[in-house]
């Protein structure tokens, strides 16, 4: 089908309702008591059944967070958080160590298939694999997911297919347990625990997330893939993701995520760290899609995310792809530092804001090494009342001679109520050093408009055809599961935002 | 960094500043009273560093430690210094107006009235007690921040220009800031008023007397152009190597208004410039252009936020920098786009030329932008020179020095274009070619 008429389609079958994924599961619950304290951490420690030096590294996190202050330079308006309203740890009841997917709550299961993951992944995520050339006769792709239901990671798939590869692909709680070792060796390396007001505040109580060690010379066989939901009422989820790609490895990892509609607003604050060693690849996909919030600006996600990854190896690459179209505040800069020689950094991104979202959102590539590249592609569209800011940092030290950046930043504004912003630091310490910096900021041009309307499309298949020409660099870099949810997502957000 | 350590001396010592100066600063009563606002702001802020965002790149508290002393009144040995260096000007058939060491010197300037043009001295302004506005003159809405209060609260002279209804006086107005004090800060502050459909060319040089060593200069200068109106402001800084300068333009444009200014620093230790435009009236235009030649160990800042409050404005940046040794360039260039400003067309581009590995250059582009309908765009490249150009002008016989020179020259090159006239374009280019020649 040509490009055009799928978009046509997809804008006609947008539904009324905005967010899809805005449903409640009503399924029993183990939460810690409301509020955040040395017992809290304790508690959590406890539950994960963590070593002892586990336990002192979230305390240390914790005082320290205790003497820091929310920071307050991001574009970011929202009421003060009370950080002792919230709950840290809530997990689905759970009797016993579940021996097979099966046994996961049906509630589960069905929260899962409620989120639209196409069938076949629905299947997969349930352990049932189709033999080769069954049926319409195409290989099925496989894709290993890791299932966090708020606190607590609840099925992973494929781990012994992975395993026989050697790769490593768990949820941290019990890659603690069972590689401490590994975990203790890079855990908070990348983002330590003293980075900022939210890492912080993650490294005192995250609960679970994914672990993923990719061992020398090896091409991860599959995508592994993270879904994160949060469910609970007051409920924080904090969730901490531990990449490490081995010499000469590769691995390319999804991450999706959705919450249930309410009033309140709900705090996501992750930390993801991401090691590439020498030769290594590593290649980190989001679509993020958390609940924004209703028409008026009220309830929606807090995300308040540190990502960051290390080239530390030479040969090294390191490549975020991001699509944020939901929360209702995102604060998130993914970056990466390029301390090997001729590491690379990639960062492609697509901000969506609408209704009262505000996205503070861009990267930052610190070049170290000799002869290191990258590059930045961020698109952002602002429709509504919505702010959307891009805030990005390139700089070359004083070795990092040869260093070369390329960045272009484009902003389309839909509607005369919101506003789209700029903000990049340039720094160059080294002649050697070439960055190019180039940014524009402009509405959908009438002359475009008036072309496609003037052949037959309504304004807004008009809007969508352009918006999706526009973002097509970023989409494009997308693993294929994740490129048609993300075209389907852009279209989702910017409905109701012509006329 | 520990502020709270580095807070207490520094305000300290500023705090001496003005209270040693306060008798010798002119204007009694209201002026007084707004003197003493500004300067408990400045207090209360202390001398911007590098937490404060806009001075994120230029931080005074390290590179200008201290604010200097006042300078004292020139006597007749400091004016026959400063006459040396009027005599060497490079800008010739201009109106000129000189300061030396942050006071009028009639004896050194031009006073031979022309038509459509009124200058008098910020001085005899503010103790003019028949004038009910007087405290006006120190006072600004459209701009705030540390440097800003200071220059209000310790201004001793400067000069208040009016420029009458549809005049185009035939000479550019050069206003000329002499320091021949060592270890001494002098605070300018002039007020320049073109009325509607006028013509001037502002010029303004910063220069010192042979041997002035460590001075500061701090200055302000608060514009406004009329509907209709044609302004040109080129400022030349040229300050002794050791010097500070610190200097801030408000300018406020009309309907109908071109104003087209250029910036060109090549001396002083430490400058920063910070112009604030604010676009009033539709269908005008403004081009801001700036060159920073930089070597040894200088730090030049300039620091552009232009305001396109109403729609239908159209605003142009080009900022070069050469930066050698172990100099230190930045610029941060802001358009704010306001909601109603539609149909705004801004452009900015900013270039820094790094030619060794000491040198740092540091650029922030910022865009702010809350209308829809509107076209910004911004660049920014930093980089050495390119190889393969160099290699081009070798191979025909061109030494080293001389290719780059060439290359360097037509990189400043088009952010000079903007200079309508041609001799003050020569001045800017001659300027350019004497700091290629320094380098040797």
């Amino acid at each position: 089908m040509p490009a055009e008429l799928e978009t046509v389609e997809r804008v006609r079958r947008i539904d009324v309702d905005q967010y899809r994924y805005g449903f409640e599961t009503i399924i029993e619950s183990d939460k810690a008591p409301k509020g955040l304290s040395e017992d809290i951490v304790r508690f959590i420690s406890a539950k994960k059944d963590e070593p002892e030096w586990m336990l002192e590294w979230r305390l240390e996190a914790y005082r320290r967070w205790l003497t820091m202050q929310e920071p307050t330079w991001a574009r970011v308006d929202y009421p003060k958080i009370d950080y002792q309203d919230l709950y840290y740890y809530s997990a689905p009841k759970q009797k016993k160590a579940l021996a097979s997917l099966d046994e996961v709550d049906p509630e589960i299961l069905k929260t899962y298939e409620k989120l639209g993951i196409p069938l076949r992944e629905q299947e997969i995520l349930a352990g049932v694999v189709r033999p080769e050339g069954e049926a319409d006769g195409e290989a099925p792709r496989r894709v290993a997911v890791d299932a966090v239901f708020d606190s607590v990671s609840v099925a992973t798939t494929f781990q012994a297919e992975l395993k026989k590869a050697g790769v490593i692909f768990m949820p941290i709680s019990h890659a603690l347990r069972e590689h401490p070792d590994l975990v203790k060796k890079y855990l908070g390396t990348v983002v330590p625990t003293t980075d900022n007001f939210f890492a912080t505040l993650n490294s005192a109580v995250f609960s679970d997330g994914s672990f993923v060690y990719v061992p020398p010379g090896v091409r991860c066989p599959m995508e592994l893939s993270t879904y994160f939901r949060i469910n609970e009422r007051n409920t924080g989820q904090f969730e901490r993701t531990l990449i490490i790609a081995d010499k000469g490895s590769y691995v390319s990892y999804l991450e999706g995520c959705t919450a249930p509609q309410r009033d309140e607003n709900q705090l996501h604050a992750a930390v993801v760290e991401l090691i590439a060693l020498d030769d290594a690849e590593i290649k980190y996909s989001t679509v993020q899609n958390w609940y924004p919030g209703n028409s008026e600006g009220k309830g929606g996600v807090y995300n308040f995310v540190t990502k960051r990854g290390d080239c530390r190896g030479k040969n090294s690459k390191i490549s975020w792809t991001q699509v944020e179209t939901g929360s209702a505040i995102t604060w998130k800069y993914p970056s990466c530092i390029l301390r090997g020689d001729n590491s690379r950094g990639e960062f492609y991104s697509i901000a969506i804001s609408n209704g009262y979202q505000q996205v503070d959102s861009g990267t930052k590539m610190i070049h170290l090494g000799k002869n290191t590249t990258s590059r930045i592609i961020s698109k952002g569209i602002a429709a509504g009342k919505s702010q959307n800011t891009y805030r990005g940092l390139v700089s070359a030290h004083r070795k990092a001679t040869g260093s070369r950046n390329f960045t272009a930043c484009d902003s389309l504004l839909i509607g005369d109520k919101c506003g789209a912003h700029t903000v990049p630091y340039v720094e160059a310490k080294n002649s050697s050093a070439l960055f190019e910096h180039e940014a524009t900021t402009s509405k959908i041009s009438e002359d475009v408009l008036f072309y496609c309307v003037q052949r037959g499309l309504s304004q807004e298949e008009a809007v969508g055809l352009v918006v999706n020409g526009f973002v097509r660099d970023v989409l494009q870099q997308l693993p294929m599961e994740f490129a048609v949810e993300a075209q389907k997502l852009i279209s989702i957000s910017l409905e109701g935002s012509v006329g | 960094m520990n502020l709270a350590l580095v807070k207490p001396t520094m305000d300290g010592a500023a705090s001496d500043v003005f209270t040693v100066a306060r008798d010798r600063l002119p204007g009694k009563g209201p002026v007084a009273e707004v003197r003493q606002a500004a300067f408990d702001d400045f207090i209360q802020k202390g001398l911007p560093h590098r937490r404060i965002e806009e001075w994120k790149y230029t931080d005074l508290r390290v590179l200008l430690r201290e604010v200097a002393p006042l300078a004292a009144a020139p006597d007749q040995a400091a004016l026959d210094r400063a006459k040396e260096v009027v005599t060497s000007l490079d800008v010739n058939g201009a109106h000129r107006l000189v300061l030396v060491d942050g006071t009028f010197a009639p004896q050194l300037s031009d006073t031979t009235s022309e038509s459509g043009v009124t200058v008098q001295t910020l001085r005899a302004m503010l103790e003019n007690a028949d004038i009910a506005a007087r405290a006006d003159l120190l006072r600004t809405s459209v701009a705030s921040d540390a440097m800003i209060s200071l220059n209000a609260a310790m201004a001793t002279d400067g000069v208040v220009i009016d420029v009458a209804e549809n005049a185009a006086p035939g000479k550019p107005i050069h206003i000329v800031h002499i320091a021949t004090q060592s270890k001494a800060a002098a605070f300018t502050r002039s007020l320049v008023k073109v009325a509607n459909g006028a013509r001037a060319t502002l010029i303004e040089s910063f220069v010192a007397a042979d041997g002035t060593a460590g001075y500061q200069a701090h200055d302000s200068v608060v514009l406004w152009a009329g509907n209709g109106a044609d302004v040109q402001h080129i400022r030349l800084v040229e300050d002794a190597r050791d010097a500070a300068n610190i200097a801030t333009a408000i300018v406020t444009l009309g309907e109908r208004t071109q104003y087209r200014a250029f910036n060109l620093t090549s001396g002083g230790a430490v400058c920063r410039y910070q112009a604030f435009l604010r676009f009033g009236g539709q269908n005008t235009h403004a081009d801001v252009n700036g060159v920073s030649l930089l070597n040894g160990r200088q730090h030049a800042d300039t620091t552009l936020v232009l305001d396109h409050a109403v729609p239908h404005c159209t605003s142009n940046e080009v900022f070069r920098a050469v930066v050698d040794d172990s100099a230190h360039s930045v610029f941060q260039g802001r358009i704010n786009v306001h909601p109603d400003a539609q149909k705004t067309d801004a452009r900015m581009m900013t270039r820094a030329l790094l030619l060794s590995d000491e040198a740092e250059a540091d650029n922030k582009p910022e865009l702010e932008i809350f209308a829809d309908d509107v076209q910004c765009g911004h660049g920014a490249t930093t980089g050495a020179l390119d190889d393969s150009l160099l290699f081009y002008l070798r191979a025909r016989g061109l030494p080293e020095k001389e290719a780059q020179a060439l290359l360097i020259q037509a990189f400043v090159g088009e952010a000079m274009e903007s200079i309508a006239d041609e001799a003050l374009r020569d001045v800017a280019i001659a300027t350019a070619e004497r700091w290629l020649a320094a380098r040797g």
